[in-house]
Formats: C-alpha cells, sequence, structure tokens
C-alpha cells in the first residue's frame, strides 16, 4: 500500500501507544486487539523504533495482515488487519 | 534396467514415508512456547527475561520461566518475615536483595548508583518498570516455577516470595521436560 492508500484507511480501532518502550507497544496492540473484529483495521502509534520492525513479525506469526507503515513527526502509525 | 528402477523408487519411497513420520513426530513434540531457565540476580538479567517473556506472551507464546539460585532475590516480597530460620538461612536471607527492586547491575553497580541511575533512564525512556512486568507478565499468564532445591539450598521459605497468580514450585525435570516441549529455550 502506499502512504496515500494508508492515511486513507478506515480504522477501527487506533492504539496511541507512544507513551512507553519496548515491548509496551506490543503489548497494547495485542490488548486491542481483542476489541476489534475480524477483517477490521487497527493502527497503532509508536515511537519506539523496534515497534514498526516487531509488529509485521507479530501479525506473519498470528495470520493478520500487516499493512504498512506511516512515519509522522517523532512517531510511526503502523496499520493492520484483524483476521 | 526396468527391475532396478522399480527397486530404487520402491526404496525412496520407503524413505519418503519414514522421513514423514519422523517430521510428524517432531512437529507434534514441539509447541509454541518459550522456556526460559534464569539463574542470575542481577537486574539487568532479570529485565532482559521479563521483556523477553512480555513479548513472547503478546505473541501469544506461552512462556515458561524456571527461576532458581540468585534469581530467587527477585521473587522475595519485601513486606514479608518468615518466621523459624536457621542462622544460616537467616544470614543468607540478610545478604541478598529483598526484592525486585533491590537487585544490583552485573556491571557499573558503584555501590547502587547503577540501579538508580538505570531506573531514572527507564523511567525517562518509557520503560515498564520491573513491578509493571510482573503485573503484565500476571495479566499474560506467564508461568513462574521455582526451583524447590534453590529454596532450600538458600534458605527461602514459600512464606517470603510474591504473590503471583501462576507460580508453583518445582525441580529440574520439570524444566527439562518444559524446554524439550518448546520450540525457543533460554538461559539467562
Amino acid at each position: 500500500m502506499t502512504q496515500d492508500e494508508l492515511k486513507a484507511l478506515q480504522v477501527a480501532k487506533s492504539v496511541d501507544a507512544r507513551g512507553t518502550a519496548c515491548p509496551g507497544p506490543l503489548l497494547e496492540a495485542k490488548k486491542a486487539l481483542g476489541t476489534i473484529e475480524e477483517g477490521e483495521i487497527m493502527e497503532i502509534l509508536s515511537a519506539d523504533e523496534g515497534t514498526k520492525v516487531d509488529i509485521p513479525k507479530w501479525c506473519a506469526k498470528q495470520g493478520h495482515d500487516y499493512l504498512g507503515t506511516v512515519e509522522e513527526n517523532g512517531y510511526y502509525k503502523i496499520y493492520m488487519r484483524k483476521n | 534396467m526396468q527391475e532396478e528402477l522399480e527397486q530404487k523408487i520402491d526404496t525412496l519411497a520407503k524413505e519418503v514415508e519414514s522421513l514423514q513420520k519422523k517430521l510428524k513426530a517432531i512437529q507434534n513434540s514441539r509447541k509454541d512456547q518459550l522456556s526460559i531457565a534464569c539463574v542470575s540476580g542481577d537486574m539487568d538479567k532479570i529485565l532482559a527475561t521479563m521483556i523477553i517473556s512480555l513479548a513472547a506472551a503478546a505473541m501469544d507464546t506461552k512462556v515458561k520461566i524456571f527461576f532458581s539460585f540468585w534469581a530467587l532475590s527477585a521473587l522475595r516480597d519485601p513486606k514479608k518475615n518468615p518466621k523459624g530460620k536457621d542462622l544460616i538461612s537467616r544470614m543468607f536471607g540478610f545478604m541478598l536483595p529483598k526484592s525486585k527492586n533491590n537487585l544490583k547491575l552485573s556491571k557499573m553497580n558503584m555501590c547502587g548508583m547503577g540501579p538508580v541511575m538505570i531506573k531514572y533512564l527507564m523511567k525517562r525512556h518509557n520503560v515498564l518498570s520491573l513491578d509493571d512486568m510482573f503485573r503484565s507478565a500476571a495479566e499474560l499468564g506467564v508461568e513462574i516455577i521455582v526451583c524447590e532445591m534453590s529454596m532450600g539450598l538458600m534458605g527461602f521459605k514459600r512464606e517470603e516470595m510474591i504473590d503471583y497468580p501462576h507460580l508453583t514450585y518445582a525441580g529440574a525435570a520439570t524444566f527439562v521436560t518444559d524446554a524439550g516441549e518448546s520450540t525457543a529455550q533460554l538461559f539467562v
């Protein structure tokens, strides 16, 4: 997906994990994942560099779709679809 | 010629069959599980153990941590005072850190200045404290298995251990069995 496509996504849940370092964002993402339905999209905000590498690995392991990452000023927006 | 070929195909088919059986046995024996043997009581090693455990648990990997030897200090509850210890046990209890918040660093401890600095830096960098990590681990179902033998050796009593929902006591064979079933094993 291109950056513009990612930004235009309809997000079911946005998790702001900018206040935590590794593995905080992953823990918060896991918690939030339980609140959305299959096929819905979740966005994770993280200021931690490692998270943008960790989330795709988590998605691959659990069978979710990793959609892409948008770099904002000082943090990342990571998009995934629950399966 | 034809016979020879058929024979070769036959042996190959048998080999494939036996390999498939072996593969199935391996797949069935390994679980999506991480086993950690943690024997170090240094703050940095306990931190690493907990961070790796939390990351694994967040990815729905079952985590079992086997606490032994110096690592037992991290499981002591400073508010609890067990009675009826002999002299050596009391000495051990006095000399070793009384909780996960009093652990030393394996490097740059500097008479306790090091841990204070690390805790300050962890707070500034939004890293969870050890207390928070144990709380999250409990929520995620991370299992703690305490080495019964080390408990006796160091004179620790069950009454002085932290209240943790998934804490059990066992021997080395439990770790060996758990580790054998796990896809990943670590020694800290």
